[in-house]
């Protein structure tokens, strides 16, 4: 089954795999590093849930849930 | 030497990468700031003498990359293709080296002369990253690199004797990236068709040709303007659909995938990572601000924090501007014979630049809270906290600041807006914001309560207020979200900058530019606002008066002569009170001590214990008085008694008869004009006028009724306005209510609508704001009042 990066918990690591959705969002989210074959490590997630926080390519990004749910992974350990 | 022409230097780089740092360095106090002609987004420009050359500095807004995404985005590579700089530097922050090589590599691209500054490189360094600046230039095409600490001002120099080498050598950058042999073929393809047309675009043949490929909007819009243009945007089109399908994915995703991959190698090529520790100091300090249990108490504390800064602290040098203007008023009032000139200049003018400036210090602070937000980062994470909340009314995270500092001052709060990207968001923000209910219309709740409502409910009724203005703006954001600004929403992929310790140089700089285009821009629309509402309640001058009041002045003043003789001057045989010194003498102690009493409960309750507490230690001291002057006390008492007595008569003629100048002037006849509007609402034309003028600011409501119902001057005398609204047949709890309902809603003041004027670059959305604001007030007042009227409440 495939793996989106919204389905991850705070601490774990995945390499990005492919970026869905609609073109603003995406080209936002490519735009800032978020392409394939690049490993994020999700931080942590805002007080009430919603934004989450990754850090990639050496800096911290923070995106909805729903637009992580557009970003394909494979967990890595 | 002879004096070569300026050199023109455009700064560009990713938002957080001390950019304005360094160009607040070179350019120290000598900038200017503007609009970029038609659009909102900011020009910074600065000078500056170095050795031989006169530099202008241009500082392009921030941005990650160089697609047609955002506004930002356009206007800097508009200005790099069309205006033509003669170098431009791109300001890196080197721990974030990767990401911001993605935009030095799209800046390469454009061909233009380029300098990379690697800033804040001691902070990378201590971290462990080591950086070979030879390898790093040979893999961006050869361009000069230069290390800089923007913070400590290292570099600067260096950066401006190559910047200015740069510029004369002329030299042309080639730089081309490979993206693989599908891309190259369809590039191959397109580029023929551009040579065809007799292109005004100056962007090279390869650069258009890969941005036609990847679907980019501004070029295509600008390609299909041209003759043939059509043509070749079709042909693109197949090219594009063909190489789309081979791919397998977006051919702009797919380009910037390539970009990143070859960034990636750059990076390995030239940095050594070493031993990187990936938890770094400001990932420490976010676990503790934007923690799950301590984040939001944090954050509301820091806003609490903010709020009181910008207004608890802001107000008090703004009494101070606002009692210099009422006394500079009482001063020209005394020096100025009386007369149109005086009135303008008194009234007009002195009170429009008063209610211009007053709001100077308010504004100084919150630009000064921003920019420390700001610049520590934190400003990003507050955004980050809030956006669960904001997202549910269609708002952005970094909605919440502006909207919490309308309960301050909305004026303020639009100038807020600015933190917010997106122009739908920072629009829809504007409009809300009058709903929070700002300080100045507080004094129209506090006197209405007081007069109609019992002092154990009060608290519930001001609450009840706030909160329906609070409700009405989230269901505002909400619908203006769902139709007039449909369509995607702004995503949330935001980058969280590390944090950092603000410069004082640039926090300063940041809160004095902000102030002054304040002054400049919505301040003299203030003022000409301010002189026109002046003109309208003051004309026309020949009215006809329906009671002669200089006659009934000097009837008073007639009947206190004789009164005055009858029981003090001719009981003690005497012709004038100075004949007798003692009596004289008595006088002034006990006109003093009255005077004393009046200024120390100005601000109480007739009822409060503090009043009565006052009033008794005055009693004692006329008792005093009283046992130790004996028989002549009681005719100096009674001295004064007449003369208090005789002051508050040509007080309330006085009144009586601003209050039917008021009535017949433009705004008056205007009031009377709207009062068939109005009457649904329970409020009758001496209402309608104190809302007009209450558009120049929402406290003129209450001074308005204060003239109207011809009590005074309502901010020195509120006691009085309450006891005369609620003496007054027409209005009832009810009217109250919904007058507070009314005023709570309806169209934001000049100050905020010459803000929004100066903030959308265009008259169309004050219009808007007003417009909307006052027909929703309209609604929700007659729901209230005629539906307490049902309900029985209307008596």
């Amino acid at each position: 089954m495939n793996k989106f990066l919204s389905d991850l918990r705070a601490g774990e690591k995945g390499i990005v795999k492919k970026v869905m959705g609609n073109s603003l969002i995406k080209r936002r989210i490519v735009d800032m590093g978020v392409v394939s074959g690049s490993v994020v490590e999700v931080q942590k997630f805002a007080p009430l849930g919603d934004p989450m926080e990754v850090k990639i390519k050496g800096f911290n990004l923070s995106l909805r849930k729903a637009e992580a749910e557009m970003i394909e992974i494979e967990i890595i350990l | 030497m002879m004096r070569k022409k300026e050199v023109i230097v455009a700064l560009v780089g990713n938002p957080n990468a001390g950019k304005t740092t360094i160009f607040n360095n070179i350019t120290g106090g000598r900038q200017h700031v503007g609009n970029y002609p038609g659009v909102t987004v900011e020009k910074k420009e600065g000078f500056k003498k170095f050795k031989n050359n006169d530099f202008c500095l241009v500082d392009l807004p921030g941005t990650y990359s160089l697609t047609a995404y955002s506004l930002e985005e356009i206007v800097t590579r508009n200005f790099i293709v069309n205006d033509k700089p003669d170098v431009v530097i791109d300001i890196v922050d080197t721990s974030n080296l990767e990401r911001n090589l993605y935009l030095t590599v799209q800046l390469l691209e454009l061909g233009h002369p380029l300098i990379l500054a690697l800033n804040m490189v001691d902070v990378a360094e201590s971290t462990g990253l080591k950086i070979n600046d030879a390898k790093l230039a040979e893999g961006l095409g050869g361009i000069p690199v230069v290390r800089t600490v923007g913070a400590r001002k290292e570099g600067m120099d260096t950066l401006l004797d190559i910047a200015a080498k740069v510029s004369s050598s002329q030299q042309v950058v080639s730089f081309k990236l490979d993206y693989g042999g599908d891309v190259e073929a369809a590039v191959t393809k397109v580029e023929p068709l551009l040579i065809s047309l007799h292109t005004d675009l100056n962007f090279s043949q390869r650069w258009l040709a890969l941005k036609l490929l990847g679907n980019d909007a501004n070029i295509i819009e600008s390609v299909g303007k041209l003759s043939n243009g059509d043509h070749i945007i079709a042909a693109v089109n197949e090219i594009r659909l063909a190489l789309n399908n081979k791919l397998g994915e977006d051919v702009e995703l797919f380009i910037a995938g390539q970009r990143y991959k070859h960034v990636g190698k750059i990076y390995e090529y030239a940095v050594n990572t070493g031993a990187l520790s990936s938890i770094t100091m400001s990932d420490k300090i976010d676990r503790i601000l934007t923690n799950r249990m301590f984040g939001l108490p944090i954050f509301f504390a820091l806003m609490w924090m903010v709020f009181n800064l910008v207004f608890t602290v802001g107000n008090i040098p703004a009494d101070w501007i606002d009692e210099g203007f009422s006394m500079l008023s009482k001063y020209l009032d005394t020096v100025i014979s009386d007369g149109p000139l005086k009135s303008l200049l008194v009234d007009g003018v002195v009170g429009g630049v008063g209610s211009v400036l007053v709001f100077i210090p308010n504004i100084l602070l919150l630009f000064l809270a921003i920019a420390i937000l700001e610049d520590t980062g934190y400003m990003a994470r507050a955004a980050f906290i809030m956006d669960r909340i904001m997202k549910r009314f269609g708002l952005h995270g970094k909605s919440f600041i502006p909207l919490l500092l309308g309960f301050g001052c909305s004026a303020t709060a639009m100038m807020g807006t600015r933190t917010l990207e997106n122009p739908r968001d920072r629009i829809i923000t504007m409009l809300v914001t009058p709903l929070m209910s700002c300080s100045a219309k507080l004094p129209v709740y506090t006197i209405l309560i007081a007069a109609f409502f019992d002092e154990k409910i009060a608290g519930n009724v001001l609450f009840s207020i706030y909160f329906l203005g609070i409700i009405l703006s989230m269901i505002v954001a909400w619908i203006f979200r769902s139709t007039f600004f449909k369509g995607e929403s702004e995503p949330f992929v935001m980058e969280l900058p590390p944090y950092r310790m603000p410069t004082a140089k640039s926090v300063l700089i940041h809160m004095w530019e902000r102030s002054t285009l304040y002054l400049k821009k919505a301040g003299t629309i203030i003022l000409a606002a301010s002189i026109l509402m002046w003109f309208l309640t003051t004309y026309p001058k020949e009215i006809e008066y329906s009671k002669d009041y200089d006659a009934l002045v000097a009837q008073a003043e007639e009947a206190y002569t004789q009164q005055v003789s009858e029981d003090v001057l001719s009981k003690l045989e005497i012709e004038n009170i100075d004949q007798n010194e003692e009596l004289a003498a008595l006088i002034d102690i006990i006109q003093k001590e009255e005077e004393n009493f009046a200024a120390e409960t100005k601000d109480l309750d007739e009822d409060s214990s503090e009043y009565a507490k006052l009033e008794e230690e005055k009693t004692e001291k006329n008792q005093q008085l009283e046992a130790q002057n004996g028989s002549i006390y009681s005719y100096a008492a009674k001295y004064v008694e007449l003369t208090q007595k005789i002051e508050n008569e040509k007080d309330t003629i006085k009144n009586q008869k601003s209050g039917e100048e008021l009535e017949k002037s433009y705004a008056g006849q205007f009031g009377k004009a709207i009062e068939p509007a109005i009457a649904p609402l329970g409020f009758d034309w001496r209402i309608g006028i104190s809302l007009v003028s209450g558009v120049t600011a929402k406290e003129v409501v209450i001074s308005t009724m204060g003239t109207i119902y011809s009590i005074g001057d309502g901010n020195e005398n509120s006691h009085g306005l309450a006891k005369a609204l609620k003496s007054d047949e027409q209005m009832n709890p009810l009217v109250a209510y919904a007058l507070m309902v009314f005023v709570l809603i309806y169209s934001p003041c000049l100050a905020a609508l010459a803000v929004m004027r100066r903030e959308t670059g265009s008259w169309k959305w004050p219009a808007v704001s007003m417009v909307y604001l006052t027909t929703l007030a309209w609604v929700v007042t007659f729901i209230v009042y005629q539906g307490g009227r049902l309900l029985g409440f209307g008596s």
